[in-house]
């Protein structure tokens, strides 16, 4: 028995910002005092609050300490883990009651309190490279109770009631892709987990994957069971080591203890998973295109139907969903699909995790129940924009999705209200964007990526993403007629209908909500010639108050160009024939006399 | 993506060609060896030149074209090879709305070598890389194995420096 236990994150987000040197260090120092044996030091997964990584958690106080530095190390093992005093200064401010200097529970903090964690349950709670954990959590406990009490009919029934639809983006309901895939003939079927998150700030199924690793082994397995299937394959992100990592641990594990492999819980089902390491492309988010990677190709999709759960992977019923999606799976197993269905809207159950980051105070993740707002997740939860600017947008649904305005802040984030106002739930991440961002920009940035990530095989995405993105060029560089926006939207609409995947027909997507929303900023772009949040830079120009300079000649001194010039103490002047709007004057300029508009 | 091949001539060893030769022996009648292959072959030589690749495909029996079209698909495989620093600068939309833009232009600038290159002297490579889901930390980059975050570009040389001499 240990009388204390300090979690400390391991997720990707706190170790890298050294949270392994701070674990090392406890160690090292508590074996120094000889309190090895009285207090233990526990790896958990991500504890979602990424933003004041890195953080530990001392039990049983419960006081919350963030932003840890090595150096901080030996005055929490000295004055609390030794003397029982907690170091207030050290504590995430929030937590500590000013008034009387006690210390708030966690769960009462404004990040906390309106979450409610299914699939992120154990995150942040348990060991996750330690089985044991994981079942003393009542974990493997669904899999018993499937595969002991249950038919494989019973099981597919409980999802369906449920009402789980899929995590990844579309939203198909989980239980009715599960009943395909369990009406097909006796044979070989396969079930695979879609790990391969590629939606650019998106990271909840990473945080899965590291801190409860074998919920979703657990997952796969039922699933496995309800379609008569014997082996999964989880496709997971080679550029997520610590996630591949714990994977493999818990697969060992796992086997080891007989819950993973032949006649499991001493039943004639057996089933095992194996790992495949994706390689980077987004278009391998899409089903077909995701099986066709597993099996060693080039992961192009093609067309549906056959759908997957009659001709899937190698040609054989396959079912696929997402890691969030299996997280839920054990819990609606356990507690019951009335359980699960009381939290949600009509047609969204359940709870969904977001990835926020972008210009908001809490980067991190949460999980919130379907029909939450905007704004109790942007500033009640996510602590609102930093820095005193103002919000103007949350992305959602990464380079398939679009951009939310502030008028929209109050509308109930569902999968149906989400598409009602032109973007998609996506994976779930939510980037907020503030006034300095242009969206002009995003959408390019976002029209990079896709035709980066095209794969090629169809027309309308290959060659229409390359004209959007042309297109967009030619706004932000100040070239453009409104005749162009008319062909832009055309456009979009054209690539949208005739692509052959997911990833094609949403492409647009950044492009039609910033026009639908911004229509005023594309236009500033293309009739005024200007960017006015100071982004595009072939629209910018910097100017110097002749009021405020002091004619130091910094600026004249650093400018590449030659661009500006003057006398010794008398106001310097830009030539902005010269100017190549690098912004080195202005960085370099002490009396703020030089401004870009 | 269009990728960048190479231009530097190919010095593999005879040690790596012998255990890149085992490695593929293991997975030869596995189905969808291909991409594993190729995984482990960037492990061993760091990038994948085409001469490795036409001992992938023989040794694996498949057309040299099926193991190009695979290796020129995904963005994990590199056909030019890294410098002894690798600097990746994340452009997850994260880091983009924080500014992730200009620290690749200040890093682009010191080296003098675009992203997805390499300084002639092979101390240093650049790349724009996607979503290392380190969000909470944005903009983000890493030099081969060490994360550097919440930078701004200013921070960029002092970096660089570290690791130059």
């Amino acid at each position: 028995m240990y009388r204390s236990t300090v979690l400390v994150c391991g997720g990707t987000g706190c170790t890298s910002s050294h949270s392994e040197e701070i674990i090392e260090a406890l160690n090292t120092q508590l074996a120094d005092k000889g309190l090895d044996k009285e207090v233990n030091v526990v790896k958990t997964g991500c504890f979602g609050l990424c933003a004041l990584g890195p953080i530990m958690i001392v039990y049983p106080e419960g006081s919350f300490y963030s932003m840890v530095k090595v150096d901080d190390i030996p005055e929490i093992v000295e004055e609390h883990l030794l003397k029982g005093r907690i170091v207030t200064r050290l504590l995430y401010q929030e937590t500590v009651d000013k008034e009387d200097n006690t210390i708030k529970s966690l769960n009462e903090t404004a990040f906390y309190k309106k979450q409610r964690r299914t699939a992120l349950r154990n995150c942040g709670v348990i060991n996750p490279a330690v089985i044991d954990e994981y079942i003393a959590m009542n974990g493997y406990e669904a899999l018993g109770k499937c595969v002991t009490e249950m038919t494989p009919e019973d099981v597919v029934n409980e999802i369906k009631e449920s009402g789980l639809r899929g995590r990844g983006g579309g939203g198909f309901p989980t239980g009715l892709k599960w009943a395909f895939a369990q009406a097909q003939p006796k044979g070989v079927k396969y079930v695979c987990c879609n790990a391969d998150e590629g939606d650019p700030g998106a990271f909840m199924d990473r945080s899965i994957l590291e801190g409860d690793p074998h919920a979703l082994l657990e997952a796969m397995a039922i699933a496995g069971y309800a379609i008569g299937s014997e082996q999964g394959y989880i496709y997971v992100r080679a550029e997520y080591p610590i996630a591949v990592e714990r994977l493999q641990i818990a697969l060992k594990q796992a086997r080891e203890y007989g819950l993973l492999g032949k006649n499991i819980f001493g039943s004639d089902f057996s089933f095992d998973i194996e790992l495949r390491l994706g390689a980077g492309a987004f278009v391998c988010g899409e089903e077909t295109a995701l099986m066709t990677s597993i099996e060693g190709k080039r992961g192009e999709p093609r067309p549906r139907p056959p759908f997957p759960a009659v001709k899937g992977l190698f040609g054989k019923p396959t079912i696929l969903n997402n890691v969030e999606t299996y997280a839920n799976i054990p819990q609606i197993i356990l507690n019951g699909a009335s359980w699960f269905n009381s939290v949600g809207t009509e047609k969204s159950k359940g709870t969904k995790v977001f990835a926020l980051g972008g210009k908001i105070k809490h980067t991190g993740l949460v999980e919130v129940p379907m029909g939450t707002t905007l704004r109790e997740i942007v500033d009640d939860i996510g602590g609102g924009v930093p820095d005193g600017r103002k919000f103007k947008a949350a992305q959602t649904g990464g380079p398939s999705g679009g951009c939310i305005p502030a008028e929209h802040f109050d509308i109930p984030i569902d999968y149906d209200n989400l598409i009602s106002i032109g973007s998609m739930m996506g994976s779930g991440g939510l980037i907020v964007m503030d006034d300095t961002n242009c969206m002009v920009d995003i959408a390019k940035f976002f029209l990079e990526f896709t035709v980066d990530e095209s794969c090629g095989k169809c027309t309308p995405c290959r060659l229409g993403t390359k004209r959007l993105l042309e297109k967009l060029n030619k706004i932000t560089s100040g070239n453009a007629t409104m005749a162009d926006l008319d062909e832009l939207e055309e456009l979009c609409y054209y690539i949208k209908e005739n692509s052959l995947c997911g990833l094609g027909q949403t492409a647009p997507n950044p492009v039609l909500s910033t026009l639908h929303y911004f229509r005023d900023e594309y236009i500033a772009h293309v009739v005024d010639k200007k960017c006015p949040a100071g982004v595009c830079k072939s629209l910018l120009q910097y100017n110097v108050d002749a009021d405020k300079c002091r004619g130091c000649t910094a600026c004249a001194r650093v400018c590449p160009t030659g661009a500006i010039s003057g006398k010794v103490k008398e106001a310097h002047v830009i030539d902005h024939s010269k100017c190549i709007k690098c912004g080195a004057c202005m960085e370099k300029c002490k009396f703020d006399a030089i401004s870009k508009s | 993506m269009q990728k960048k091949i190479s231009t530097i001539p190919f010095n593999g060893t005879a040690q790596q060609e012998a255990k890149l030769r085992e490695m593929i022996a293991q997975y030869k009648d596995d189905p969808g060896a291909v991409m594993h292959v190729l995984q482990e072959a960037q492990e061993i030589y760091g990038y994948l030149p085409i001469e490795v690749q036409t001992i992938i495909a023989e040794e694996l029996n498949v057309p040299l074209e099926e193991v190009y079209g695979v290796s020129t698909f995904y963005a994990q495989f590199s056909l030019s090879p890294k410098g002894k620093y690798n600097i990746s600068v994340c452009l997850g939309t994260a880091c983009y709305v924080k500014g992730a833009a200009q620290i690749l232009e200040k890093a682009s600038e010191i080296l003098g070598i675009d992203a997805e290159e390499c300084t002639a002297d092979s101390t240093f490579s650049l790349t724009a890389c996607r979503c290392i889901g380190a969000c909470g930390l944005a903009p983000v980059l890493t030099v081969n194995d060490e994360v550097y975050g919440r930078l701004t570009a200013d921070e960029v040389p002092a970096i660089i420096e570290k690791y130059q001499s």
